[in-house]
Order: C-alpha cells, then sequence, then structure tokens
C-alpha cells in the first residue's frame, strides 16, 4: 500500500520521513516536496503523480501529510488513514498539531509510525490503546509486563478501543448534539437546496465496561417501539463510530455500544426533510448603473423567542471596486471591510422571532478594465444554542454495568451555521 | 530541541555519545542520529556504534535502534548481519510479547537477502505464537518476506499458514492475514489462495469485530471474488450492507464496492431496488466529508452511475457546487452532473450552471459551460433550453465564456444539424477576439459548414488566413477544410481565396500534415471537383455525450477496484504500477542538488540520501558506471525555425567497450514528429555517430527511448575539452531543427588500454606530463570502504591499478593510469586514511587540459554507486 509516510511543513521540507517499501526512493520524494508543496501547488489535486509515484495528501495548519506510493493502492484508506494520524498526533500533542510540536515530538512520532502501520498497511490506530503500550518519555518501568500483554491482547480484541481497569469515582456522560445548517437560497429567496449535517458528540467518564444504548426520536426506530403521539424525524443516513454494533442497527435500529473512555465522536448523520431554517434573509440590491449600488437587507430569526442565537456575523458582499460606503444599522455594528470585499454585520445577541434591518449604499469607482462582478452569495455565521434546525431529540441513553451504578447524563444542543447562503 | 537547528550534530561527537557508558547519553545521541536521518543525512558511518545499543532492555532506545537499522541495512549488509543474532534473541522473548513482535517486524523490514534466511524460522515461530499480537504482526512479515524472496514464501508453506490464520480467532490477526495475500497475490499477479464459501463466511465474520483498517481489507477481499450462486450472493450483500452506516468513508466505499458487484448476481427486482435504496443515501453522505475524500468519492459516484444510472438519480442536488467547495471537487461535480442529468432535472441543472458560469475562477467557468453543450448533445428535448441557455451566456460578452461557447456550438451544430444556425449571429455579435486554438478551430468550422448561409463567410475567413504561419495546427488544418468548403459551396466568388490558401499550406507552413492535406485538396479539386464534394461535404458520423463513455467490461473492473488509483485515473491498474517491485529509478542529476537544499546547515556529511532504503548497493557496484540522463534540449527551447515542443534527455554511456548514447525522445508539440536525423560537432575526441538515427514517428505526447552507437573514428577537432565536456549534437525532426550541448562524463572515453607498466608510470609521473591538480574528495559512497573496492571500482571504468603501498602515516596510497581514445594519458595518486570517509586524489596527464575532467570523471566514480 503506502511506500512512505511524510510530513511536510509549508515549505516543502520534510519534518518526518518514514519508509514501509523501498520502490519508492527519498530521492524521488523530494520531487513532490518541491514541485508541489514549495511550488504551493498542492491544494490543486489530492492525488498528484510524478514519474510513477503517486502521492496522496492532505493539509491542516501549513502541515501537508503525504503518502506516496508505487502501487495501485486504496485511496479512499490512505485518505482516511491520513486525517486519522492528525486525529492521533493531536491526541498525543494536547490538542496541537503544527510545526513545532511535531519537531518537538519526533521521536515519539516515530515510535507511532512503527507501531500504526506496518508494511504500509494501517494497523492499531486507537490513541486510547495506544496510550497504554506507547507514552512520552516511554513506557514506565513500573508497568509489569503482564499489563502490556493485557494492553495488547486487547488491542487486537474485539474491543479494541476500551481498556479494562478504568475507574471513575463520579460516573458522568456529557452528549453534545452539534448541527449544522447548509442552506442555499437563489435570489427570490426559495430554497434551492437545504440540508442538516450533525454529529453527536460524546464525552464519556464511566467505570468499567458500560454496555450502552442510546435512543433519539428516529422515525423508524419509534414505529417498532412506542405508539407515542410524537412521530420522530426521518433521518436520510447515519454513520457510527466503530464501537457501535453495525449489525444490530442494521436489524432492528437500536443503537447499542460499549463506549471508548473520554471524547469520541458517536454518530453523524445527515438530515434533508422539515428542516427548521433558523434565519430569513430578504435581500434587495438595487444597481444604479456602474456607479452606485444600493443594498436592503431585513434578517429575521424564526427560532422560538425564548431562544437567543449568538455570534451573528453576515457577510454582504460588494464589488471590488467599492468606493464610498454608507452603512445604516439599528442593532449590532456594520461596516465596509475591503479585505473582505463585503459589508460585514455582527450582531452578538439575536433573539428569537425578531427582525433586524440593514440599509447602506456603495459608490463604485470606474475601472474599465475590471471584469464583471461575480455576486457571490450573502453568507451568514452564527450559533443557537438548544435549538437542532432537524429536530432532533434525544430520547434515552442507557447505561448497564454490573456494578450497576448510576451515571449522571448531560445534553447539550446547539445548530451553527454551515454554509448558510443566499444568492443575490 | 536543537537537533533540527542549524548546529547539525557532528558525526564525531556523536560517535563519542554513542559509546558513552551513561544510557541516558546514549539514548540523545540515537535521537539526534535519528534526526540527521530525518532531514537526508547519510549518517550510515555510525551503524557499527548504533548496532552495540541494541541488546538494552529499555524499549524505546532498542525501538530507536531498530528504526536506524531498517534505514541502513541495506547498505551495510556486512554489519547488519550482526544484528541477526539480537533479532532471534528478542524473538525469543519468553516474557515480552512485544519484543517478540518487534523483532519479527524488523527483522522483516530488513532487506538484505543474507538477513532473510535467518528471519524464516523466527517467522514461523511466530505464525502461532500464543500472543495474538505476535501473529499479527508475523502475518503482515509474510508478505514483506514475499517481496524479497518470493521463492522461500512459495516452497516454504507460508501460504498454507496465512491460510490457516483465516480462521483464527482473534480477528485482528484474520484481518492481517486476508492483507497479506491481497499483498502476494499482487505481487505475483495472481491469487496466492483461492477463496471458497467458508473461507468468505469466516473472514466476514470476523469483519464484524475488526479494526477499521481489519474491515477495509477484508471487504476489498471479498470484491475479488465470485460468488457460486444467487443466495450466496444475496447473503454475503446481507452482512456487508451494516458497514455502509460506519463512521469510516473507506470502509462504506469497500462496501459499497462489494455491494455493487454482487448486484450483478441478485435477480429480484424487488431486492435490487431495496439494495439501492440502502446504499444511496450512504454514497450521497461521502458527499459531505473532507474534501480529499469528496473528490475520490465523486470520482467512484460517476463510475458507479455509469453502471447504475438509477441509484442517485433523485438525487441531483446534493451534486451542487458549493460557492467554497475546492476547484476539484467542482470538477468533478460537474461530470456527475452531467451523468445525473435528465429530463426531469434539467431546468434546476441549466440554473446551476448558469450560475456557475459567471463565478471567478476561469477553469471551471469554462467547464460550466462545457457542461451546459453536454447536456445538450445528452437530451435531445432538452437541447432548446440548453441552447437559450448558452445564449444568455454569451450576451454577458466575457470572453472567455463566448469563447467556449464556440466550442461547445460547433459540437451541437454537428449533433443538430440545421436546427439552430440563427445563433450563429449572436455568437458574431458578442465575440470581441478569438485567442484560443480549439475556439478559433471551432468558429472556422462553423464558417465552413454553414458557409452558403453566413453572408460574408469569406471575408470572415479570409481573415484568418493573415497570420496562418504561426498558428497551430488544429487552427491550420481546419482553415484548409474550411476554406475547402467554402469554395465548394461558392466556387465563383471564392476562387481568388482557395489558391492563396493553398498555397500559403504547401509553401510555407512547414508542418507536413498541413501540406499533405493541402496537396490532397489541391489534386482532388483538380481532378474530379464532383468527388470531392462528395467527400467533403458528406455526412459526419454522429456524435453523442456516451461517447466518452467507458467500455462495460472495463468498468466493471474499475468498479471492482473501487476507490483504487486505477480507478480514479480511468486507467487499467497495469498503469498505475509502471515500475517493477523493489526497483528504484536512477536519481537524476537536478535531484541531487535538490537534496542539498535540505541540509541547511553546510556540514559535510555525506549526501546521498538515495541508499535511506538501502538500494541494490553492494551488486551493483561492480559494474560500469552508468551516468544519469540529464535533460539536453527541453521542451520550451525552440529550434532553427521557431518551433518548440520536443525534449530529448540524453547521457553517454560506455557499454563493455562500446561507447553508447542513452536518449528519451518525448513529442510535447501538438503534431506528429518523423523525419529524424542528428550529427554531432566536431568535437575533442572525435565521436561521431556510427549510423543514421533511426527512431519512429512520435505522437502527440509519445516518448522513445534508445541506444545510439557512437564511434571515436570521427575527426577530432584539435581544440582543448571544455569541462564538463560537452558535446555539440544538432537533430533535425519534422517540426524544426535544434541545436543543443549535452555533458560527457570522461569514464565514457577512457580506453581498455591505458594500464601503464610500473616504470613507464613512474617515468610519466616524474617526466611525461604536465600540470597537477589535487583534490579532495569528501563524501565517498559508502560502497567503497576498502581500497579493494575502490580498486575494482576503477578498475570496471578502465582506470587501471598500477601499485599500491602504506606510507608512514599509516595512508594508504594508489596510484593509477588511464588512456582517453584520442591517445592522451592520465595518471592519479589517491590517499586513504583509514577510517575516514574522505580521500585525497593528485592528477597528472599528457596534457593540462584533461586534468579536470579526469578529477571530475574520479569523483563520480567514487561518490557515487551507480
Amino acid at each position: 500500500m503506502a511506500s512512505s509516510i511524510l510530513l511536510l511543513n509549508s515549505r516543502g521540507e520534510v519534518l518526518i520521513y518514514r519508509s514501509y517499501r523501498d520502490d519508492v526512493s527519498r530521492t524521488e520524494v523530494s520531487q513532490f516536496c518541491t514541485q508541489v508543496v514549495a511550488a504551493k501547488e498542492a491544494s490543486e489535486r489530492p492525488i498528484v503523480t510524478l514519474n510513477g509515484v503517486h502521492y496522496i495528501h492532505i493539509s491542516q495548519n501549513t502541515i501537508t501529510l503525504v503518502a506516496a506510493s508505487a502501487s495501485n493502492v486504496n485511496t479512499a484508506m490512505i485518505i482516511q488513514f491520513l486525517y486519522k494520524l492528525i486525529d492521533l498526533f493531536k491526541a498525543y500533542f494536547g490538542g496541537e498539531f503544527n510545526e513545532a510540536s511535531i519537531r518537538k515530538h519526533y521521536v515519539l512520532i516515530y515510535e507511532l509510525l512503527d507501531e500504526i502501520i506496518d508494511f504500509g498497511l494501517p494497523q492499531i490506530t486507537e490513541p486510547e490503546v495506544l496510550k497504554q503500550f506507547i507514552t512520552q518519555g516511554g513506557i514506565k518501568s513500573n508497568i509489569k509486563e503482564e499489563q502490556i500483554i493485557g494492553a495488547l491482547i486487547q488491542a487486537t480484541g474485539a474491543t479494541s478501543w476500551r481498556a479494562e481497569g478504568i475507574k471513575y469515582k463520579r460516573n458522568e456522560v456529557y452528549i453534545d448534539i452539534v448541527e449544522n445548517v447548509n442552506v442555499l437560497l437563489s435570489n427570490k429567496g426559495t430554497v434551492l437546496r437545504s440540508d442538516v449535517s450533525g454529529q453527536v458528540v460524546v464525552k464519556c467518564q464511566l467505570s468499567y465496561m458500560p454496555e450502552c444504548k442510546f435512543g433519539m426520536n428516529d422515525k423508524l426506530a419509534m414505529a417498532s417501539e412506542t405508539q407515542s403521539m410524537d412521530k420522530g424525524i426521518s433521518i436520510d443516513d447515519i454513520k457510527f463510530h466503530q464501537c457501535v454494533r453495525l449489525g444490530k442497527f442494521d436489524k432492528d435500529r437500536a443503537i447499542t455500544f460499549i463506549p471508548p473512555d473520554g471524547i469520541f465522536e458517536l454518530m453523524t448523520y445527515r438530515v434533508t426533510e422539515n428542516i427548521n431554517l433558523p434565519f430569513k434573509l430578504m435581500p434587495i440590491y438595487q444597481e444604479y448603473g456602474n456607479a452606485k449600488i444600493e443594498i436592503s437587507l431585513k434578517i429575521k430569526s424564526m427560532f422560538d423567542r425564548n431562544l437567543f442565537s449568538t455570534n451573528v456575523v453576515i457577510k454582504i458582499p460588494v464589488p471590488r471596486n467599492t468606493g464610498k460606503t454608507n452603512v445604516f444599522v439599528v442593532t449590532g455594528k456594520a461596516k465596509y471591510e475591503p479585505e473582505q470585499s463585503a459589508i460585514m454585520w455582527r450582531i452578538r445577541r439575536f433573539p428569537g422571532d425578531s427582525e433586524y434591518t440593514m440599509r447602506g449604499s456603495v459608490n463604485l469607482v470606474t475601472i474599465s478594465t475590471e471584469k464583471a462582478w461575480s455576486k457571490p452569495p450573502i453568507s451568514i455565521d452564527f450559533q443557537v444554542p438548544m435549538f437542532t434546525a432537524s429536530g432532533l431529540r434525544v430520547r434515552f441513553l442507557r447505561v448497564i454495568e454490573k456494578s450497576n451504578y448510576k451515571p449522571i447524563k448531560w445534553i447539550r444542543y446547539i445548530t451553527k451555521a454551515g454554509s448558510y447562503q443566499h444568492r443575490i | 530541541m536543537a537537533f533540527f537547528s542549524n548546529k547539525a550534530a557532528d558525526i564525531q561527537e556523536l560517535h563519542v555519545d554513542l559509546n558513552s557508558a551513561k544510557p541516558e547519553k546514549k539514548k540523545e545521541a540515537i535521537k539526534k542520529v535519528i534526526a540527521a536521518m530525518t532531514i537526508g543525512k547519510d549518517v550510515s558511518s555510525l551503524f557499527p556504534h548504533v548496532i552495540k545499543s541494541m541488546e538494552t532492555a529499555n524499549l524505546d532506545l532498542k525501538k530507536l535502534v531498530y528504526l536506524y537499522i531498517i534505514n541502513y541495512a541495506k547498505s551495510q549488509p556486512d554489519l547488519a548481519i550482526l544484528a541477526v543474532n539480537s533479532f532471534r534473541k528478542d524473538s525469543r522473548n519468553p516474557a515480552n510479547p512485544l519484543i517478540r513482535a518487534l523483532a519479527v517486524r524488523t527483522m522483516g523490514c530488513i532487506r538484505v537477502e543474507r538477513i532473510t534466511e535467518y528471519l524464516c524460522e523466527p517467522l514461523k515461530d511466530a505464525l502461532v505464537d500464543e500472543d495474538p499480537y505476535v501473529r499479527k504482526t508475523a502475518a503482515i512479515c509474510v508478505a514483506k518476506l514475499y517481496d524479497i524472496a518470493p521463492e522461500m514464501v512459495e516452497d516454504d508453506n507460508f501460504i498454507e499458514m496465512l491460510e490457516n490464520l483465516l480462521s483464527d480467532g482473534n480477528s485482528m490477526v484474520v484481518s492481517n492475514a486476508v492483507a497479506a495475500l491481497i499483498e502476494i497475490s499482487e505481487m505475483r499477479q495472481r491469487p496466492a489462495l483461492r477463496l471458497t464459501p467458508t473461507l468468505v463466511n469466516k473472514i466476514l465474520t470476523a469483519m464484524n469485530e475488526c479494526t477499521e483498517w481489519g474491515q477495509i481489507y477484508i471487504l476489498d477481499y471479498i470484491a475479488t471474488y465470485s460468488p457460486a450462486d444467487i443466495p450466496e450472493a444475496e447473503s454475503i450483500i446481507e452482512r456487508v450492507l451494516p458497514r455502509l452506516a460506519h463512521s469510516n468513508s473507506a470502509v462504506v466505499l469497500s462496501a459499497s464496492k462489494v455491494v455493487i458487484k454482487y448486484m450483478d448476481f441478485v435477480t429480484s427486482n424487488e431486492n435490487i431496488r431495496s439494495i439501492c435504496r440502502k446504499l444511496a443515501p450512504s454514497l450521497i453522505s461521502l458527499v459531505s466529508t473532507d474534501p480529499e475524500m469528496q473528490y475520490v468519492a465523486l470520482k467512484c459516484i460517476n463510475l458507479i452511475s455509469q453502471k447504475r444510472a438509477n441509484i442517485l438519480d433523485k438525487d441531483i442536488k446534493v451534486f451542487f457546487c458549493k460557492y467554497n467547495d475546492p476547484i476539484f471537487v467542482k470538477l468533478e461535480k460537474l461530470e456527475v452532473m452531467v451523468r445525473l442529468a435528465d429530463l426531469k432535472n434539467i431546468d434546476q441543472v441549466l440554473h446551476e450552471l448558469k450560475e456557475y458560469a459567471t463565478e471567478v475562477d476561469v477553469e471551471f467557468v469554462r467547464k460550466s459551460v462545457r457542461t451546459i453543450g453536454r447536456c445538450a448533445i445528452k437530451l435531445e428535448k432538452a437541447a432548446d433550453r440548453c441552447i437559450s441557455c448558452l445564449l444568455e451566456l454569451i450576451s454577458l460578452r466575457v470572453n472567455y465564456v463566448v469563447q467556449e461557447a464556440v466550442i461547445v456550438i460547433r459540437d451541437i451544430f454537428r449533433k443538430y444539424p440545421n436546427r439552430y444556425e440563427m445563433i450563429i449571429k449572436d455568437l458574431f455579435e458578442n465575440l470581441e477576439n478569438l485567442d484560443e486554438p480549439e475556439a478559433k478551430a471551432a468558429m472556422i468550422w462553423i464558417l465552413g459548414e454553414y458557409a452558403d448561409r453566413i453572408d460574408d463567410a469569406q471575408n470572415q475567413l479570409a481573415a484568418f488566413l493573415e497570420g496562418l504561419a504561426d498558428e497551430s495546427a488544429v487552427v491550420q488544418l481546419q482553415l484548409l477544410t474550411g476554406v475547402v468548403k467554402l469554395f465548394l459551396k461558392k466556387p465563383e466568388e471564392t476562387e481568388n481565396l482557395i489558391s492563396e490558401v493553398l498555397k500559403v499550406c504547401t509553401e510555407t507552413i512547414p508542418n507536413p500534415d498541413v501540406r499533405d492535406r493541402a496537396y490532397m485538396y489541391w489534386r482532388m479539386l483538380s481532378t474530379d471537383p464532383e468527388a470531392a464534394k462528395q467527400i467533403v461535404l458528406g455526412d459526419k458520423p454522429n456524435i453523442s455525450d456516451e461517447t466518452c463513455d467507458i467500455d462495460s467490461l472495463l468498468l466493471d473492473k474499475f468498479l471492482e477496484e473501487l476507490g483504487r488509483l486505477s480507478s480514479i485515473y480511468q486507467k487499467p491498474a497495469e498503469a498505475i504500477t509502471v515500475r517493477k517491485r523493489g526497483y528504484v529509478t536512477e536519481k537524476h542529476v537536478e535531484d541531487e542538488e535538490e537534496v542539498v537544499e535540505y541540509d541547511s546547515s553546510g556540514k559535510k556529511l555525506g549526501m546521498d540520501t538515495g541508499d535511506l532504503l538501502g538500494l541494490g548497493l553492494g551488486e551493483s557496484s561492480s559494474h560500469q558506471a552508468k551516468v544519469p540522463m540529464q535533460i539536453a534540449l527541453g521542451k520550451e527551447t525552440v529550434g532553427v525555425n521557431g518551433a518548440s515542443g520536443l525534449q530529448i534527455e540524453m547521457a553517454f554511456q560506455r557499454e563493455g567497450n562500446e561507447i553508447v548514447l542513452e536518449a528519451r525522445f518525448t513529442n510535447y508539440s501538438n503534431r506528429e514528429l518523423g523525419d529524424w536525423a542528428m550529427q554531432f560537432n566536431v568535437n575533442p575526441f572525435g565521436l561521431a555517430l556510427s549510423e543514421a538515427l533511426i527512431l519512429p514517428d512520435l505522437a502527440h505526447g509519445a516518448s522513445k527511448y534508445t541506444k545510439i552507437p557512437i564511434v571515436t573514428s570521427g575527426t577530432p577537432s584539435g581544440q582543448a575539452p571544455t569541462v564538463p565536456c560537452l558535446i555539440q549534437i544538432a537533430v533535425k525532426s519534422s517540426m524544426d531543427v535544434f541545436y543543443f550541448q549535452t555533458p560527457m562524463m570522461f569514464t565514457v572515453v577512457l580506453g581498455e588500454n591505458g594500464r601503464l607498466s610500473k616504470d613507464e608510470f613512474k617515468n610519466a609521473w616524474s617526466n611525461g606530463t604536465e600540470g597537477e591538480f589535487a583534490h579532495n574528495i569528501n563524501s565517498v559512497h559508502s560502497s567503497y570502504k576498502s581500497a579493494e573496492d575502490i580498486q575494482k571500482r576503477m578498475e570496471n571504468n578502465n582506470v587501471f591499478f598500477i601499485a599500491g603501498r602504506q606510507n608512514e602515516t599509516g595512508e594508504n596510497v594508489m596510484y593509477y593510469s588511464a588512456r582517453a581514445c584520442n591517445g592522451f594519458f592520465m595518471l592519479c595518486e589517491i590517499r586513504m586514511t583509514s577510517g575516514s570517509t574522505g580521500l585525497r586524489v593528485t592528477c597528472k596527464a599528457t596534457s593540462n587540459d584533461y586534468i579536470p575532467l579526469f578529477v571530475q570523471a574520479i569523483n563520480f566514480l567514487l561518490s557515487t554507486n551507480s
């Protein structure tokens, strides 16, 4: 599969280089460093082939992660693995992933790269498991060999993501439902497409080996169990963490699992039906020849009046050749920001069921060579706590453990703007 | 940490620290060695010192030492053997499975054949170890062993042992055995094992408990199996479907691959529908992942919907582009949109495309315009709507949009002749400037095709005549045909035009294709104009959007390899794995310079990074030196007549007693090249071609490698050679004549008659030569450790050993002689201090002019092993 794995900085310098097969040489790989990464062309295609060597790469925080291969690799697996690497390094370096942290921990990274991929084939990549036998500063000498053996058996076993013998004084579970609403509205305000992509993030502080069952108002799951009035919502697709028993879910739509310790993403889902859009925009662009544009924008919050949205930022694009602007708002602050080519309107707190207006005029400087203005959409950023655009609700989380403790459960909901755009 | 800073670790210092008694100091030193290795420095000379630390109880230290050994074992095979005993000892460690596994894993990574003999026995033990971690490591190690010594695996029952592991109680052991079998099957290019229903059943059971990667290996393996009957296919689909809900997109994709393949065996329409209902949402979710994953997913979805168009036909909206999608995602989405466009959704699609065509990214805009055209060709009933959409875009008068529209409209005209001619008027009104060859050619095609309906077609076409010689061949050919069509339609008014065009095409334009075609038309028109009419104005074959579809057999192959590079590039797997296993192409000179950039310290450590992977050092150093090819003629370099696009890489080589010129010709121009000839300018060594250059015609993009025999019987120039020695060459092709020069390594002209007797040498050293030049070679290649190694290398390249001695200071002093083909003698003295990696070379020659070349040659011989 992968012949070598590299971590590069934005100048194309090698921070980490680990080779697994000798069908690709280091000298060849340096071609990718100079011709693609250093030449800033890496963002053009995620898969590049130079002289018969294929480079699959992703980037984060100016670091490029590359897998080089000369064989017919499974590209999806490689891409997923590279993203997994970032997660793993973050788990090891206290959430950091940047050039400094990579340089600081290079010995540990080599140790990890030796363990998590063998002959180019990904192996054990669960941070919680790896941490038992690969640690900062080495395995402590007081760890007994039986413990290592235990860790290894577990690492290769059926519940590789959870270690034995975890113990908490207070057994707690935090569940965060985070939804991103993606909407595209036409210039007339009709919804061209809308969907919600949500995730359920769980912070699990439970002792021993708890058996969990998670329930939400999923239409299909509820149809089979209760005659409640609530019909539930229809979920297009759900993807689960490795720990969830997929066979069981496929059979009777029950979500059962033994959770990993700490924070993990239990599931992601997508909903496209009956979405409650939190905001409605009503823009009017009036163009007066090539000299002036008058803009008025009304924005209305569509959620319950007890709730409120925070950090609302509306980006109202204007042409590049904007000269003088006049912007008027009653609530929040709005001003023209040339580097964004837009009027940015910021409202710190936006209560439910209310409506605000911005009025502005833009004088255009005449530039003969300027191409026609591409009219990017108005976009909006926000978050609404305790609100789900999909209408999803957690119904229960049952925890069963032999020692029979009663965990405390916390649930939070939040809806954020994904790509929330209104064409003009 | 100072390891990466400019104050690089000094080898000498590391040497001392590695031998320190304090374990902490030792560990720090090894860390520094690893850091130096990371940035590409050659620290292989420390091998004996690092290896001493191997037998430590400290696991961290052991891992670092192992990492080092993997990197340098190949360049130090003799020393690597020393490590074998420690490995074997570790592989029998009774207490700690981690150490057992580590030893087996590392031994498998050492690609020295002699070590593999010692690997077999511990590997066999490991495959049946009581600990699953050791077994899962051993399974992969079998694939590693196959890569180095396939016969050992085939003959020694290893494949059977892997098969046994498929029944292992531990799921990770099973999935790694599967991964190893896949790898081995690929290396031997036929299945390592025949899957049976029982085995499939076993590995599917293991899949439910595997790591995500293990699930991928198993699913990919199942995708290569063909079910025996319908019930088996259905039951496998049923067991694989739950995987579609996995959070790892690669698992989802591999599961989809199995389902898509096995669906061919399902006959019940009801079952197929229900499978599709489950498949569709999973595929759609892949389009909201990370952009790189989206890219792969979109490529795969494109293939899937070619096979089963109905799976996603209701979901076209998901594939609409978002404003901030990366460009590579947007372009793929457009492909899927054409694929899914039908009469129900075409209005939506056109509305989107129109929106995209006003964005800023030129590449995206063009492709959007082109996509509108493809929709028009695909959906006859929607063609009207597509055309009006194009007209709207044309009226925006953005020049590259209009040009792209011209190209699109030509295709529409071909598909639907005599239907949309009225839009020609709009095209002309909004077109400011045609500057792209393809758009020009399209416009000329339209003018020629509709010459009878466009009033001033002859004037329009005549306008293109100006500057025709500088146009690209597409435009030239198209104008020629266009004017012929015009002439056949309106012979009276255009007689002057046609004769002028024919004249220009046959006399001024050098391109043989254009000339040939012009002559052909000329003859046709002068002998039988009626026949010409029938031929030129005859019916054209129809075009359709399915033209670019993939052949169904090939499509099935791509679907079976869904997500792998072959399916992404839509090329057969053989085209993806172009190189042989274990074979690494020779380094180019430029590459070595690139590596130098990474050495920020400027310290003179060995720079040969190529052997980090350990290439075949031992064997190849005994051969004659091989000079890497260099680009002698760049594709941008213009020839005598101003044309460019031919690239030639070259290197002079000595093969046995012959000189050859290795060359690779690549045609980057947009025409076919032929009519080859080559000649050398006079040079100091009398090098000349022994026969005329024989080379086939090269189509656009084609490349040809050839070896051209060279003789030294030409007339020598009598002048002193340049340094480096450059040979001037002229190459003639049908496109143009090119002059360039290429360097020749001096070793190439050293003959086999260069050995002097000791007396002759003494004589020559003290009297018979002029000049003397001393040079230090600091980075002697690690293959030449002893005086014998050096002697062997030199003798193989016609630099002959005369005598050697050890002097008072312990230096090894050697004397060599050589003779160039034009009779000049070269002498040299090499001094070597034991323990140091550097050499001192002092050269003399019959003529002063040759000393630098000789020094350069020796430097080349001793600092590379190619």
